[in-house]
């Protein structure tokens, strides 16, 4: 990608500011119907998926106590690695959105909802809901474009440190949650300078990361592996192979939000003074979706239908699959291009972009010289040496 | 739900305590109490809620509802109601109710709902309420409770209005197979009810006034708007000859108590009034009400910022929803509302932290809540 606004062709050239509007207008329209609709099926929805999924945990920890038998171990963590993917991403990704907060059902509301992740929900709501979601896609202000520790644009400047991503990018997958708190508590520009490693709200925020790590791995990592007594390792492998599984899955999922090729990114500048139409176009072409089956969905938490959800944060995830159908009619009728395909083809395409970015843009052409460059004032000081 | 929201009860002992930490241990970040609310959800310990069993239809638009509370129900006083939380269409609401219930072996308590027009609970608990629904719940509560010594008292009601004072007549005589039951306990008890309705099919509870009457328990006055007129209260002294020595308890609309009110004042006699509803008289110019989470809304001059802040998704401490309870209170930072029932104006000024009580305060210009 490059940013938009430097492309050749502008993919929304054709567009004018009426169009723009009245593109918004019909976005507002399909809000607003799913807003009037919202009711009892949707609520039995989330309650059903929290009780499933609950149910389905207390069921694989309880086979786990007996882990050291090898089916239990292997039924135990598939279900286990299940309900924590289901947790992460239909459950607690969504609650934390805000989208059933209309319930106003203290237990399944954005604001007092804690997830089964190692960043605190207080944190991860700000990066994510208040910079991800507002500054989506756009260069030097959506940190999520490359989680500030790989280059996923073109217009991203290229540093040394980019040509291991690949290397980063796996490790990044593995230890996901991980990433995702440091990445939250802004670990890398907190740590840069002195004052702000010593600020106090620093260092709190800091406190309650570890805090929650502890409370996670005393959990997964000790509790448990207790509870099962003579299936105490058995029961640890289990738990940090579940917790690598559900990593790996978001991680990839997360991937093909906005990484996947043919997602447009945006200049900084583009977004002063953005109007909610060209705030919704922004959202409309710097997400991608994925194709599958309802199960896949289900599992993707339905960030598989990420252009639905760009546009409409905090609507219930149930319906986004019911909207997509709309929403994409209006791709259409705007002529705009609808960014999706299968699981294994965005995480592909990710993945390419990652391997391809990892080197400088004109690789293969001024590179070769800059790698002269390097290399000849070495040489003119051996041949000096030599001298 | 997270590990710092407070369990519901403090632990008993500290072996108990002990547990409880160690369960959490292996819980979080949920408690264990997400996960037994999901085989047991009226056990003790748990938030309160109840399981509605019966739905027992009163009149056209009226019905009792009988709900089987959990575990740590404590119990109440007759003429006490409780609020009950149901979700309508998805969404969760809170209500106040009055029991009307005597003493009842099977520990049930039971509230009796009219539907009132356009009412959103009332009328998804009369038309829509089904047993084995699970309602959220809080403790008994109100001082609209019989006297604990026997008197002489005058029950004034107007529709809904008898619901507590059933509740309060039913306890005192309770009702057998074979009729009612004169306890030793109620002997003290002189009581006339001028029951007010518009019309008679419309009459909640009417047949148990009467057996009562008919027992020569209580002496019943019944008005029928469209036989009798509209009730004058200045006429109560001529159906109640000896108005004079009794307590009055009056429970009904707004304008009945205020004029009971005003009668009682002037002759000086006691009077203890409870109100279902909140009388809007006064209303203005809205405003945008800024909450501490960020959240904005712009709210009209006639909607309690309660209601538009839950209309916006908040969750919001409430009770009453009547201007009664203070159990809606929050802190004004800065800004201007407007008492819906007198339109008295409160304003703050930046660090000032006023409290209002936001079920019966309408914005009247820009307002930021602490909350
Ligand atoms: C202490 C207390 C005890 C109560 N006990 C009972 C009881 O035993 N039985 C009972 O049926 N109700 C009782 N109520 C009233 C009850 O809490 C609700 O206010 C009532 O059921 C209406 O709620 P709703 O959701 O249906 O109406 P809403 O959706 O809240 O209101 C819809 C419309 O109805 C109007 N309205 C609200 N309340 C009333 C009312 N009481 N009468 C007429 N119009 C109204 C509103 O102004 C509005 O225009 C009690 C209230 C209090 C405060
Ligand atoms: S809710 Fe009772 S005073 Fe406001």
């Amino acid at each position: 990608m490059t940013v938009m606004q430097k492309k050749d062709h502008d993919p929304t050239a054709h567009l004018t500011s009426e169009d723009v509007e009245r593109l918004g207008e019909e976005l507002d329209a399909i809000r607003a119907s799913v807003v009037a609709t919202r009711g009892e099926r949707d609520a039995a929805y989330i309650r059903r998926v929290i009780s499933v999924q609950r149910k389905l945990e207390l069921g694989s920890r309880a086979v786990l106590l007996v882990s050291i038998f090898p089916p239990a171990w292997i039924l135990g963590t598939a279900g286990l690695a299940l309900a924590k993917i289901i947790e992460n991403m239909e459950v607690g990704h969504n609650v934390m959105h805000g989208q059933w907060d209309w319930m106003r059902d203290p237990k399944i509301h954005s604001t007092t909802w804690e997830w089964d992740n190692a960043s605190p929900s207080e944190q991860w709501k700000h990066s994510h809901n208040e910079l991800h979601h507002t500054y989506t896609n756009v260069v030097g202000k959506d940190n999520d474009l490359g989680y500030g520790i790989m280059r996923v644009d073109e217009d991203q400047r290229w540093v040394p440190l980019y040509l291991a991503q690949p290397l980063w990018n796996f490790l990044n997958a593995c230890f996901f949650e991980y990433g995702i708190a440091a990445y939250d508590l802004e670990l890398g520009k907190n740590l840069a300078t002195r004052k702000r490693r010593s600020s106090p709200e620093f260092k709190a925020r800091a406190r309650q990361v570890l805090r929650k790590i502890r409370g996670q791995v005393t959990k997964d990592y000790l509790a448990h592996p207790i509870l099962s007594g003579p299936s105490f390792l058995h029961t640890l492998t289990a738990n940090a192979t579940a917790n690598l599984v559900r990593n790996l899955w978001t991680h990839s999922v997360i991937m093909c939000g906005h990484f996947p090729e043919g997602v447009e990114t945006f200049e900084r500048r583009s977004i002063n003074g953005e109007t909610r139409g060209e705030w919704y176009l922004r959202q409309m072409l710097g997400s991608a979706n994925i194709t599958g089956t309802r199960a896949m969905h289900f599992m993707t938490g339905n960030l598989s239908f990420q252009v639905e959800h760009h546009l409409f944060p905090d609507l219930p995830s149930n319906r986004y699959q019911e909207i997509a159908p709309q929403v994409r009619a209006l791709f259409e009728k705007y002529g705009l291009t609808y960014v999706t395909g299968s699981l294994p083809h965005q995480v592909g395409s990710a993945w390419k972009k990652v391997f391809r970015l990892s080197l400088p843009n004109d690789f293969g052409s001024t590179a070769h010289a800059k790698v002269l460059e390097l290399v000849r004032p070495a040489r003119r000081e051996d041949e000096a040496q030599a001298a | 739900m997270t590990t710092d929201v407070p369990a519901t009860r403090p632990p008993r002992s500290p072996l108990r305590h002990r547990v409880t930490r160690l369960a959490e241990k292996v819980t979080t970040p949920l408690l264990p109490a997400d996960y037994l609310d999901l085989f047991h959800p009226l056990r003790s310990g748990a938030d309160l809620r109840g399981r509605i069993e019966e739905v027992v239809p009163e009149t056209a638009d009226a019905a009792t509802i009988v709900i089987r509370p959990g575990a740590d129900w404590a119990g109440h006083v007759p003429g006490q109601y409780v609020r009950i939380g149901v979700d309508v269409d998805g969404v969760r609401q809170w209500r106040a109710y009055s029991l009307t219930h005597g003493p009842r072996a099977d520990g049930r308590i039971s509230i009796t709902v009219k539907a009132v027009p356009g009412g959103k609970v009332s009328n998804h608990l009369v038309r829509w309420a089904q047993s084995g629904t699970l309602v959220h719940l809080e403790q008994a509560a109100g001082e609209f409770v019989l006297p604990a010594k026997g008197t002489k008292l005058l029950f004034v009601t107007a529709g809904s209005g008898i619901t507590p004072v059933i509740g309060m007549l039913r306890n005192l005589f309770p009702v057998a197979d074979d009729g009612v039951v004169r306890m030793p306990r109620s002997a003290g008890y002189d009581i006339t009810v001028v029951h007010v309705a518009p019309s008679e099919p419309a009459s909640i509870f009417l047949s148990n006034l009467r057996d009562l009457d008919r027992a020569g328990l209580v002496r019943l006055v019944a008005r029928y708007d469209d036989v009798h007129g509209v009730l004058d209260v200045s006429d109560l002294g001529d159906l109640v000859p000896d108005l004079e020595e009794r307590t009055t308890f009056a429970c009904g609309p707004a304008g009945l108590l205020d004029a009971v009110q005003a009668h009682h004042e002037e002759r000086g006699l006691p009077l203890l009034t409870e109100q279902f509803r909140v009388a809007t008289v006064v209303t203005g110019e809205g405003g945008t009400v800024r909450f501490r989470n960020g959240t904005s809304i712009e709210a009209d001059g006639g909607t309690p910022i309660l209601t538009a802040a839950e209309d916006a998704g908040l969750l919001m401490p409430s009770g009453c929803r009547m201007g009664i309870c203070y159990g809606c209170v929050l802190p004004m930072r800065s800004g201007a509302v407007r008492d819906l029932r007198t339109g008295d104006l409160t304003t703050a000024a930046p660090g000032d932290d006023v409290k209002i009580q936001t079920c019966v305060s309408a914005a009247a210009g820009a307002c930021d809540i602490d909350h």
